[in-house]
């Protein structure tokens, strides 16, 4: 019992990545009808928005160690704890969920200038021309990515006070060695907190309900006089948003280097396909339905009765799924076969 | 055998003959004269070829087909441990065993068509990736690579010789297959490999395959059943990688995993787009170029490049290389991804396209030329 909790825990949280990733992923493809082979470099992007801010706030000034007495020595020390003391420590300290300020403006721009300047071209387009785009895309962010940064992953530690583990089993009345650490429990938490919000605001508002109406039937509404291609180009801007939000609360998780993006974008296609195309809430369970498979599968007992499960069981249970349920899971008739 | 092509096609094909033979010569002036080089450009010319009979004739796009390349590689070198460093029985074997490979994952990938596919087809790339490097170790020798070994058994060689001291080289009847021998090897494959896709664009089967890519649905209310025939080219395309892998084996015996990494399926994609899809020459075209160009700029440095520009004056040649350096050396794959971006954007037919474009403008021109000095001609009567 103990161990299925602590593995659904572990899933979860990977979950919740692949479930934002291809929750933005299919309002691209439900509102713009493009196939966006990008989407990974945004997440990527957003996790870099993160390692800027840190390395931005932790700019130091060299001083004299005093400690030290039989030869010159040196330490940084960043300008904002010799300005404002403890509190400039904290600043540091709490990086990460400070970016998130950073990220939301930044990925809204990266998100509108690439519809603005790239994806509104393509909507007649085939889809293989999009992927093939999309695709060149996401390999020119990732260069510029690496030539700024380097190729190694950069660590990027979760604030001090959160990155202790949680005794999870006290909660749950399962024994205190049932524990898990504190900031996969928030990155659980903050994804289930944006996955409800886009939906609260995809059916509650006003906005989402011509969102939607313009998924289903876009002249129509265009003809209402609405002007739906604004709308839409926002919401591009939006999917980008949740995309690199995402990267910037999974940093202390996952070490952020240039290649991280493309790595989940491919988990996250295979996501959104098992899901069903076009399908949000589709996207979401098929999201953390495959973390936990995943994390399931990369147990040490099932990995003795069949090994290399853990390499293959997402594709693994794509393929069936296709096979099974050409449409995916929630997916509805008529979307992508034409 | 030239039976049924029209004679566009056989001065095609002997023009692309020539070439063939004639690489290292047309590879010269621009520095790329190197067995090594020259090798790469036919065998992933043949990689891109056979990409193309799937992507450019059925319109069916691929994104793990470098699958069937590291399935190949392994079989050659499986093949130069356990029978004979003779190079023919390793590439037939390549080319079967990628053909059983590719029937099986194309039996159940074709059963979607668009994204689907495309995501399908990835996935079980990366699933072989994924098992090359874990499970799989006994076979593929996980990351360090399969290479060959003192103590191999070579049944084959062992019933001729005895083996001699140190590793031995792969060969053709006794012919190595290394340096120049190597590549006119390749470049002999890789004509026979143009020529078989030549007839099977030509064919009635290539003309089906290329009625799939304009409406698949209109073929089926005709009656037919498309499903074999995109298998069959499904199949006949990781042949082709199959090929290209036993290839990479012979010119140097030693197979990775990395080579089954979804950014190998990606490169064939890219060397097949940039060409051109659906045409002859173009996938060949777009690997060579890709191959040269990888091979230039990911050789420069900041300061080969100050040498470059040393003409210049001192502050303009360093913003010039300044501005350039980001583009070269170890970031090559940016300008690559630009120039590919922009072949989509402007130019989807590739750059067979920007020829064509390129003659029926200069033909344009001088024909109106002509009609305006008839004109004048009638207007002077």
């Amino acid at each position: 019992m103990d161990v299925l909790v602590l593995q659904i825990l572990n899933g979860l949280d990977k979950g919740g990545a692949y479930a934002l990733i291809a929750l933005g992923l299919t309002i691209i493809f439900g509102t713009l009808g493009v196939v966006n082979f990008a989407h990974g470099a945004l997440f990527m992007l957003g996790a870099f928005c993160s390692v800027t801010l840190q390395s931005l706030l932790t700019i130091s000034k060299k001083v004299k160690d005093e400690s030290i007495t039989f030869f010159e020595a040196f330490k940084e020390i960043p300008y904002l704890q010799i300005w404002f003391g403890d509190t400039g420590k904290a600043i540091i300290d709490w990086s990460v969920p400070l970016s998130i300020l950073l990220a939301i403006p930044v990925m809204m721009l990266i998100g509108l200038a690439m519809e603005r300047g790239l994806i509104r071209f393509f909507y007649k387009r085939p889809h293989a021309e999009q992927i093939l785009v999309t695709f060149g895309l996401a390999i020119v962010l990732q260069e510029i990515v690496k030539a700024q940064f380097g190729a190694n992953p950069i660590s990027v530690p979760a604030p001090a006070e959160l990155s202790g583990t949680a005794s999870v089993g006290l909660l749950l009345g399962l024994g205190e060695q049932v524990v898990y650490p504190w900031w996969r429990l928030i990155y659980l938490a903050f994804s289930l907190l944006l996955i409800g919000s886009t939906f609260a605001f995809l059916n509650l508002t006003t906005y989402g309900m011509v969102l939607r109406a313009g998924m289903a039937d876009r002249e129509t509404v265009g003809l209402l006089g609405i002007n739906i291609q604004r709308r839409f180009t926002l919401v591009f801007g939006m999917a980008a948003v949740i995309a690199g939000l995402a990267g910037v609360m999974y940093t202390p998780i996952l070490p952020p280097d240039y290649h991280m993006g493309m790595d989940f974008l491919v988990l996250s296609f295979v996501v959104v396909v098992v899901g069903g195309m076009g399908s949000l809430g589709g996207a979401v369970v098929a999201g953390f339905l495959l973390g936990i498979l995943q994390s399931f599968a990369s147990m040490n007992e099932v990995k003795s009765i069949l090994p290399g499960i853990d390499q293959i069981i997402i594709y693994l249970v794509a393929v069936v799924i296709l096979l099974v349920r050409p449409r995916g899971l929630l997916g509805r008739k008529g979307v992508m076969e034409s | 055998m030239f039976g049924g092509l029209s004679r566009n096609d056989l001065l095609l094909f002997g023009g692309f003959t020539l070439a063939a033979l004639a690489m290292p010569l047309l590879a010269w002036p621009v520095g790329a004269n190197y067995p090594d080089l020259l090798q790469k450009f036919a065998i992933f010319g043949i990689f891109a070829i056979g990409f193309n009979i799937l992507f450019g004739l059925t319109g069916y796009l691929s994104f793990g087909h470098a699958a069937f390349l590291g399935v190949g590689s392994y079989t050659a070198v499986w093949v130069f441990k356990g029978l004979t460093m003779n190079v023919l029985p390793a590439i037939v074997c390549a080319v079967l065993v990628a053909g059983v490979f590719a029937a099986a994952i194309g039996y159940i990938s074709l059963r979607r068509s668009g994204i689907y596919f495309s995501i399908l087809t990835l996935g079980f790339a990366q699933m072989s990736y994924n098992l090359a490097y874990s499970v799989l170790t006994p076979i593929t020798n996980g990351e360090t690579g399969l290479q060959l070994t003192l103590d191999d058994a070579r049944i084959i060689d062992r019933m001729f010789a005895e083996p001699g001291p140190g590793l031995p080289s792969t060969n053709l009847f006794g012919l190595e297959m290394s340096g120049y021998p190597g590549f006119y090897f390749c470049a002999v494959v890789l004509i026979i490999a143009f020529f078989i896709a030549m007839r099977i664009q030509r064919s009635p089967f290539g003309m089906m395959l290329r009625a799939i890519k304009t409406n698949q649905n209109r073929m089926n209310y005709t009656g037919f059943n498309t499903r074999p025939y995109t298998l069959a080219a499904f199949v006949i395309s990781g042949m082709y990688a199959g090929l290209a892998g036993g290839l990479l084996a012979v010119t140097d015996p030693l197979a990775g995993a990395e080579r089954m990494q979804w950014t190998a399926s990606g490169e064939v994609v890219l060397m097949t787009i940039l060409g051109g899809a659906g045409t002859l020459i173009g996938p060949i075209l777009g690997a060579g170029l890709i191959k040269y160009f990888e091979n230039i700029f990911s050789a420069f440095n900041d300061d080969s490049l100050h040498d470059i520009f040393s003409f210049l004056p001192d502050t303009l040649g360093d913003i010039v290389v300044g501005v350039v350096s980001p583009f070269v050396g170890e970031g090559w794959h940016l300008l690559l991804g630009l120039v590919f971006m922009a072949i989509v954007i402007f130019l989807p037919g590739g750059l067979m396209e920007g020829l064509k474009r390129l003659y029926t403008w200069y033909r344009n021109r001088n024909g109106e030329g002509g009609a305006r000095s008839s004109d004048r001609v009638v207007a002077a009567e």
